[in-house]
């Protein structure tokens, strides 16, 4: 019973395309096509997401992150943490399980934050995809302007988070 | 995680469909096209935010827009919101980080976009 109240709106929706498929709705019939395209991407992105996240549980050791990227770390630690967001890829969302991870093991608020700025907007292998759409220029003074700007938006998040008990939850 | 994730993301799933069904690529195009300047970054900025797309389907679109008018810093401020903005995935956002702290995080991002968008004006 919990189950099926969990999934209500999945079942529900599921149930909207497959009666679209069998009246011949178009709009419907659309839907479900893109939702598929988007399922597909986080089937194939999600499971290798979490084995990173498992391996890295494993083999990472506390002190490591803490000493790298957690709250003494500087500049050094911020550049890690770009680092580590830029040669990932993925959607934005497949990005939060990993910064649990990170902040379980002791990496610092302004860093969790520059790390989801970093994978969001700064991507290697997508980089690769916007020079050849949108060109060199454009490509890397979009790069260039992005880097600070989150860079900072780690630093507000750090500061507006101070003093109140932030944590990352497991959900 | 992932099994009590799940929910979440279908539910996510779901929505980012519909909305690719509600907003599509002419209706971009349509609306951005018109409009240039802070209103047409507004408009970028809030598309930007509803949609989620991929990256390999984005940047083409976004070669179609400028094709068809739209300026590279509107593009860059529809691009920017486009990936640090995300209102459909705040459910899910706010699974790991509670919701409060998402929504800045959100917010702060759209007003970043906007500031990137400027300052693309200034270099480019």
């Amino acid at each position: 019973m919990n189950l099926l109240k969990k999934y209500i709106f999945p079942i529900l929706f599921l149930a909207f395309v497959g009666l679209s498929y069998a009246f011949d709705f178009a709009s419907g019939k659309q839907i479900g096509l893109n939702f598929w395209m988007f399922f597909k991407e986080m089937i194939l992105f999600l499971p290798l997401m979490f084995i990173l996240i498992g391996l890295f549980d494993v083999w990472v050791p506390r002190e490591k992150i803490e000493k790298h990227i957690g709250r003494e770390s500087g500049w050094k630690g911020t550049g890690l943490v770009i680092l580590l967001a830029t040669l990932q890829a993925g959607p934005l969302y497949g990005a939060f399980p990993f910064a649990y991870i990170l902040w379980k093991k002791g990496c610092s608020i302004r860093n969790i934050f520059i790390y989801l700025g970093a994978f969001a907007t700064i991507k290697i292998p997508m980089l690769t995809f916007e020079i050849g759409f949108l060109g060199l220029k454009f490509s890397l003074l979009r790069t260039l302007i992005t880097l600070p700007v989150f860079i900072i938006i780690g630093y507000i998040m750090e500061w507006y988070l101070k003093d109140k008990n932030f944590e990352v939850k497991q959900p | 995680m992932f099994l009590n994730l799940l929910p979440v993301l279908l539910l996510m799933l779901a929505l980012v469909s519909i909305v690719l069904f509600l907003i599509p690529n002419e209706t971009l195009i349509k609306y951005m096209g018109k409009s240039s300047g802070i209103e047409g970054w507004l408009i970028a900025a809030f598309l930007g935010s509803i949609a989620l797309i991929p990256g390999f389907i984005a940047y083409p679109l976004c070669s179609v827009l400028i094709k068809s008018g739209v300026g590279y810093t509107t593009i860059a401020v529809f691009i920017t919101t486009l990936m640090m903005v995300g209102i459909i995935t705040l459910p899910v956002e706010a699974k790991f980080f509670g919701w409060k702290t998402s929504i800045v995080r959100n917010a702060l991002s759209f007003f970043a976009a906007l500031f990137i968008g400027f300052l693309m004006m200034i270099f480019l």
